[in-house]
């Protein structure tokens, strides 16, 4: 057999970034053989979007006097996040089952660029959803309402939102491994943080006892901001909405942070 | 000689369990440890030690000269696994696989190209290579995964259990293949549970039990600790109880002065196992003289010893009991 010895690592960033890349690629030459993902990430938001918008439009009065539309279509937007915690933390679950994961934690690469190069894979995904929701959105009524650069920040601040979701996929996927217990429990996070927050509903419709979740809710800070970015009509009340910029910094900060190092950790410390 | 493997009471523990209570092994350069147990034993805790995914709670090993748990970089740029399971992306086809984790070792696009074709000649994929690997016999899969071992020419390779599930003539492929492994200058250290896999592969062997070394040696030596080839007969029943016991005395008579030891009878079977004087040469001999004799066989077979009989031998109850 010839020969091919591997080539020390002497430039550390050139070789994390072909074994990022690499990973990466893997990940989305998986989405294009099976596209099964997307459906999820795709369908949820546009379901939402359809049953709350166009059903109920009528019979709901939007904060703010504007179009019911205008209003939940951030919100709708954030379900390409939370609809898709649960593919991703399968699919790491299913690396780590397959093996996958032993053989790559035997080769002479570094831990992180395997997680970092899956994240980016999925946030690629993510970004495709962002694209084909919005189009759905454009078509059902929603629009901006100010200059392309905020319009565009709107977006920016959803896809770093996708991103973080992302690795609280990945950190579930390295923590529980049992598919069941995923599936279960990824469903009902993405129930929760959507519907307990100021995605679709006004907090003053709120029950009082609702109302400081939804108002805490790191999502309801998301969308608040990123309906001021595109001039969405809506009532804003209580610290976190008036601050919203603020809290959607921490918090999308605070969850990178946590999930990244639990993910690192758990990672380079997995028993199969 | 220089140790390509060598570990001192490597131990491990899972809360209360004991995986691993403290194993010795050394393994030559370019040559084959067969690491013979049942499930549970602790073979695979003990692959994982040695290929640092898992730090040791007691003991030390160095593979390639390199202590795993103080550099375990080092070792890694100079070992190959196979896990228990094939490591292979289902999705992605045969080279894609090959040239990912080419890639993953940091060689160029072009190089991780050639290596992957290389590879996919010497594993004969060729036929298969542009398919999903999903599409794959178990056979063919286990063959890419020792392919993806080998892109970066380790110098040790651990294959733990490489041919679980596999069909028999598979099975003869894979080792023919790990063998010719050895022959250009590897080492390897697999894992079976069974005896033949290890008669066949090993250069050495080391039995395991509840994570201790219960023997060790080459197999020629294991074998003789268990006893060779056991010939088994199975007269047809007669009529009465009183004919059968005749039938099997004469057999017995007979079958005694080609046999190391008398024969045994089971009770309930009525069964004859005996270690013949030639081992296999030795059936002719007993054929005649069983059929001289004018007894009627049913089954006549010779069997290997078994991982059970070594258990049997050395621990005194079977394996799966244990
Ligand atoms: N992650 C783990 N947590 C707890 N116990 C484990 C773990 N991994 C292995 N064990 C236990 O350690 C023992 C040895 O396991 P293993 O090394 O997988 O054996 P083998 O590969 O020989 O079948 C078994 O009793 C097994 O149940
Ligand atoms: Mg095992």
């Amino acid at each position: 057999m010839t020969a091919h010895a591997v080539p020390v690592r002497e430039r550390p960033l050139a070789s994390a970034l072909i074994e990022i890349e690499t990973v990466a690629a893997r990940r989305l030459r998986r989405l294009r053989r099976a596209p099964g993902r997307l459906v999820g990430i795709i369908m949820n938001p546009i379901i939402v979007l359809v049953a709350f918008g166009y059903l109920l439009g009528d019979s709901v009065v939007a904060p703010g006097n504007g179009e019911y539309t205008e209003y939940i279509f951030a919100g709708g937007l954030m379900q390409v996040g939370l609809a898709g915690i649960t593919p991703t933390a399968v699919a790491v679950a299913l690396d780590l089952r397959s093996g996958l994961v032993d053989r790559l934690r035997s080769l002479p690469i570094s831990r992180a660029t395997v997680l970092v190069g899956n994240s980016l894979g999925d946030l690629v995904m993510g970004l495709l959803g962002i694209a084909v929701v919005t189009l759905a959105g454009l078509l059902l009524g929603w629009r901006p309402h100010t200059d392309p650069l905020s319009v565009l920040a709107g977006f920016g601040v959803a896809a770093v939102f996708v991103y973080a979701m992302v690795w609280v996929g990945i950190m579930l996927g390295l923590l529980w491994r049992n598919l069941e217990t995923i599936e279960s429990v990824g469903g009902l996070i993405a129930v929760v943080f959507s519907f307990l927050s100021t995605g679709f509903i006004s907090p003053d419709r709120m029950p009082a006892l609702v109302r400081p979740i939804a108002e805490w809710n790191p999502v309801s800070a998301v969308v608040t901001a990123v309906r001021d970015l595109w001039g969405n009509p809506q009532n804003v009340s209580g610290f976190a909405a008036t601050h919203s910029a603020l809290v959607v910094v921490l918090s999308l900060a605070a969850v990178l942070a946590v999930t990244g190092t639990i993910s690192i950790r758990r990672y380079r410390s997995s028993n199969r | 000689m220089t140790h390509a493997i060598r570990a001192e009471g490597l131990a491990r523990h899972y809360g209360g369990v004991t995986a691993l209570a403290g194993i010795d092994l050394e393994v030559a350069a370019g040559t084959v440890l067969g690491l013979l147990g049942p499930n549970g034993a602790g073979k695979t805790t003990a692959v994982r030690i040695l290929t640092t995914l898992l730090k040791p709670s007691g003991g030390r090993a160095e593979v390639a000269g390199y202590d795993v748990a103080r550099e375990p970089a080092r070792v890694r740029s100079r070992i190959g696994l196979a896990g228990q399971y094939a490591a292979v992306d289902e999705l992605l086809t045969g080279r894609e696989n090959l040239v990912m984790f080419g890639r993953l070792l940091h060689l160029s696009r072009a190089v991780a190209r050639d290596r992957a074709d290389e590879l996919v000649r010497r594993f004969e994929l060729t036929q298969a290579a542009d398919r999903p690997a999903g599409t794959y016999s178990g056979g063919m899969r286990r063959r890419l995964d020792l392919a993806s071992c080998l892109i970066g020419s380790p110098e040790v390779l651990f294959l733990d259990e490489p041919t679980v599930g596999l069909d028999p003539a598979s099975r003869i492929v894979l080792w023919s293949t790990v063998r010719a492994l050895v022959d250009d200058g590897m080492t390897v250290l697999l894992t079976t549970q069974y005896l033949d896999e290890a008669d066949w592969l090993a250069d050495e062997v080391a039995v395991i039990e509840s994570g201790r070394t219960i023997a060790a040696g080459t197999p020629e030596e294991l074998k003789r600790k268990v006893g060779e080839d056991r010939l088994e007969v199975q007269l047809v029943a007669s009529a009465g109880p009183g004919e059968t016991a005749a039938a099997t005395a004469s057999a017995v008579r007979v079958l005694t002065p080609i046999a190391q030891a008398p024969p045994t009878v089971d009770q309930v079977t009525g069964r004859i196992s005996v270690q013949l004087n030639d081992g296999a040469q030795g059936v002719g001999a007993a054929a005649v003289a069983l059929r001289e004799a004018g007894v009627d066989v049913a089954d006549f077979v010779l069997r290997r010893p078994t991982l059970d009989d070594v258990f049997l031998n050395l621990v005194g109850h079977s394996a799966d009991n244990g």
